[in-house]
């Protein structure tokens, strides 16, 4: 295999390089932070392989697992909340197996840099008995993304890849090398394998047992899990990121290295175990290594002194393990800086609406989420994606039709597409009343802006057909379907007022492009300071360009307004005014 | 080489992506082993940001921890503040003098600090710039960023023509001559 040479790469974009290396040939996925630049970076190599936004992160695993029946190296990739989404189809395949290699690439979060739980894909991955490959830099990423493909078709195992945001969203060296495109593998019919009816499950429940069996046999003797024998007083059984912290505050321990986190090389383990004075796992999140270490009479140290929130660092382990006082200094008292809506976004023109009318509002995953604090305060409710049409239903026919009169779902376009219909579609079967708000902003905007399936725009950049938002809902029975510009407040307020006193399903679509979607220059609004009223009605929906001067009078950061005027609109006494051209 | 721990703090939006690229492609062409460490996704919008940069011999952890970092860029006041402490005793804090309120500031449930910057100077080796007015003057306020940079490199192990060629293939070719102007700035404050 030739090198071509050294680069710096983001972990997300190792895991692509690796894919397009190991030859894979069909890639799905639906974005989702940590894991949506994978696909970002894998549409380079489209000449040599097809990838694509699926709708959704069940659709995604489907398109891989078809693909790999078929006879190709396929893979999808998601966050770990999106593997709950693809955990129907990942369960099963488990069963199957594979023709050609699959891979699931699943994100974890420690420390909810993005998400909204912290819960560890090797506990599912245990659940549904599938191979865990864990790197701890972009250059394993990348070459355990290949092995996972090779260990893939050995063992007749779909593997999983598991990276968490800090590998993500680290770069590092990786060495590249030429893609190798193994010859697609023949379709063969054979419904024992593929048809998961209970006569073909049963039998193949056996076997990949058996299958696991001996992938935890050579788990010992696999390359991937290595020690680093040192000093014999401290032994630390670790992987992934962890690792890196490891080697940083201990460099003078023994490592037991794991690549594969599931299953687990037992022998490797005991006889590690065996040759250090005392001995810890240091894993982020759930106690997974430790707990089977335990089971097997393995005296170990892990969650009795280390966390399951959060991230790991190497001060901790210093502390933790060595007992070591580090001298930081406090930090300085500083106001937090929470995330918020973007200036000019058109979601805060929304909110400001529902603010007004004193609406409640079941809410959903994405930027919009950022509705539910001070000062705009409108959103009661973020479970996962979808949520908020089916939880407005639940509420409706716990309460009766007139107690959502004081509700609204709001959603945004990417995750009504997601799994927000299905929901629709049960409030439209079951008679429900309530209104839907469709924060229709054109992209997925949280994740850095993706295409989707009404944008009109592949993943790989080809025009395609965009499905018409309004019309699916009308489709669906839906008969009061309203679209409205985010930023007509006084439309907007006057809908909103109708919509919600219905009897009946409404979906008022409030179609406004994100702010961060056109590069170009932009308005800009300034306030007549010497002639401002110190009211602070502009300040209410809370524009981060908006601050107040020392004598309470309002003053608009030109570097960070993007001209949408709602200031302007809010205004009593008209002085806030479109800057001129010339002036700027 | 020892390790060099770099940070880059700010506001989701101000560009630390693109300041943490430059760095990381500084270090490839010194021929250093490097490691980024950086923040996508819901933090990006409009919140506290922090990039970690490490080079030298071999990286292990990409992050840079309390009293280690050896130079630490700020991209806004309030963030400097936020961050100071992860200076090592001899470590550097280059602060772009200027002010973004966060949310609770805006809404008044808090109060932006006062004198930050003096505060900031009694304890620490701290190098200041109106970089966003700098910018300004240069025509375009988004190449604040470079500026501080300039500032930076000062204190850093490359040479200006290391840092231009870096600088070439990093940003969008329309916009090289500009942020080069920008680094110069700071490079010669």
């Amino acid at each position: 295999m030739s090198e071509l040479k050294k680069v710096i790469m983001l972990g997300n974009e190792a895991i692509a390089r690796g894919a397009y290396e190991a030859g894979v040939k069909v890639s799905a996925a639906y974005p989702g932070t940590p894991s949506t630049e994978i696909s970002e970076y894998l549409v380079q190599y489209k000449d040599a392989l097809y990838c694509e936004w699926s709708p959704n992160e069940k659709v995604a695993a489907e398109v891989a697992i078809g693909a790999s029946v078929a006879g190709v190296r396929s893979m999808c990739c998601m966050k770990h909340v999106g593997f709950n989404v693809a955990a129907d189809p990942a369960y099963t395949v488990s069963y199957m197996g594979v023709n050609a290699g699959m891979v699931f690439v699943v994100a974890d979060d420690p420390g909810l840099y993005s998400s909204q739980n912290e819960q560890d894909t090797r506990m599912v991955a245990r659940a549904a008995a599938l191979p865990v490959l864990e790197p701890s830099d972009s250059s394993e990423a990348k070459e355990y993304m290949k092995m996972a493909f090779e260990l893939s078709e050995r063992f007749d195992r779909p593997f999983i890849l598991r990276t968490t945001t800090r590998l993500a969203h680290s770069q590092g060296l990786v060495k590249l090398y030429e893609r190798t495109e193994p010859s697609d593998r023949p379709y063969v019919k054979d419904i024992r394998k593929t048809v998961m009816m209970p006569v073909n499950a049963k039998p193949r429940h056996v076997e990949i047992e058996k299958r696991n069996r001996e992938l935890a046999e050579a788990a010992d003797t696999l390359p991937v899990n290595r020690v680093e024998m040192k000093s014999t007083d401290i032994g630390i059984i670790t992987s992934g990121i962890p690792y890196q912290y490891v080697k940083e505050a201990l460099p003078e321990a023994s490592v037991l290295k794991l690549g594969m986190v599931n299953p687990l090389p037992r022998k490797l383990i005991q006889d590690f175990a065996s040759k250090v004075r005392k001995l810890y796992v240091v894993e982020e999140l759930e106690p997974v290594i430790e707990e089977q270490v335990k089971s097997w009479g393995i005296p170990v140290t892990g969650k009795e002194i280390f966390t399951i929130q959060g991230e790991y660092s190497a001060n901790m382990l210093r502390e933790s393990i060595l007992g070591e006082k580090l001298m930081i200094k406090e930090p300085e008292k500083a106001p937090v800086r929470p995330p918020v809506l973007c200036p000019g976004c058109p979601h805060r023109s929304v909110y400001h609406v529902l603010n007004k009318l004193k609406l409640h509002a079941a809410g959903d995953i994405g930027c919009y989420t950022l509705g539910a604090v001070a000062p705009l305060n409108v959103v009661d409710t973020t479970i996962c994606m979808g949520a908020s049409i089916s939880s407005l239903h639940g509420m409706e026919k716990a309460k009766g039709k007139d107690y959502v009169k004081n509700w609204v779902a709001v959603i945004g376009d990417s995750t009504f597409l997601h799994t927000g219909v299905n929901s629709l579609m049960n409030m439209m079967y079951n008679k429900a009343s309530g209104t839907v708000i469709i924060l229709d902003n054109s992209t997925t905007g949280m994740t850095g802006h993706q295409d989707h399936a009404a944008t009109g725009k592949t993943l790989q950049g080809e025009p395609t057909y965009a499905i018409d938002i309004p019309s699916l809902c009308r489709a669906l029975g839906v008969k009061h379907v309203t679209e409205v510009n985010a930023f007509d407040i006084e439309t907007l307020e006057k809908v909103v007022k109708e919509e919600t006193a219905r009897d009946e399903v409404s979906v008022i679509i409030t179609k406004t492009s994100c702010v961060l979607l056109s590069k170009g220059k932009k308005p800009l609004y300034a306030v007549h300071e010497d002639k401002c009223k110190k009211c602070g009605m502009c300040m209410k929906p809370g524009c981060p360009a908006m601050t107040r001067n020392g004598d309470g009078t309002v003053h608009i950061d030109d570097t960070m307004c993007t001209g949408c005027g709602l200031c302007a609109d809010l205004c009593k006494f008209g002085v806030i005014e479109l800057v001129k051209e010339e002036d700027r | 080489m020892a390790v060099k721990n770099i940070m880059i703090v700010g506001v989701g939006g101000q560009g630390t992506l693109l300041t943490s690229r430059i760095l990381g492609g500084l270090a490839i062409l010194g021929g250093y082993d490097v490691k980024l460490s950086e923040v996508h996704g819901m933090a990006q919008r409009g919140g506290s940001v922090v990039t970690f940069v490490r080079y030298g011999g071999a990286v292990a952890e990409p992050i840079v921890e309390e009293g280690q970092a050896d130079v630490i860029i700020a991209f806004e006041r309030l963030e400097a503040l936020r961050y100071a402490h992860f200076l090592k005793e001899d470590g550097v804090l280059i602060i772009n003098d200027w002010r973004i309120d966060p949310m609770p500031v805006v809404i008044g449930a808090a109060e932006y600090p006062e004198n930050i910057i003096e505060n900031l100077k009694e304890i620490y080796k701290v190098y200041t710039v109106n970089a966003t007015e700098e910018a300004k003057k240069l025509g375009n306020s988004r190449v604040f960023n470079l500026i501080v940079l300039g500032i930076a490199a000062q204190h850093m192990d490359f040479s200006k023509e290391q840092w231009y060629s870096v600088i070439e293939n990093t940003v969008p070719q329309k916009t090289i001559e500009i942020n080069k102007k920008a680094f110069d700035v700071g490079y010669e404050l």
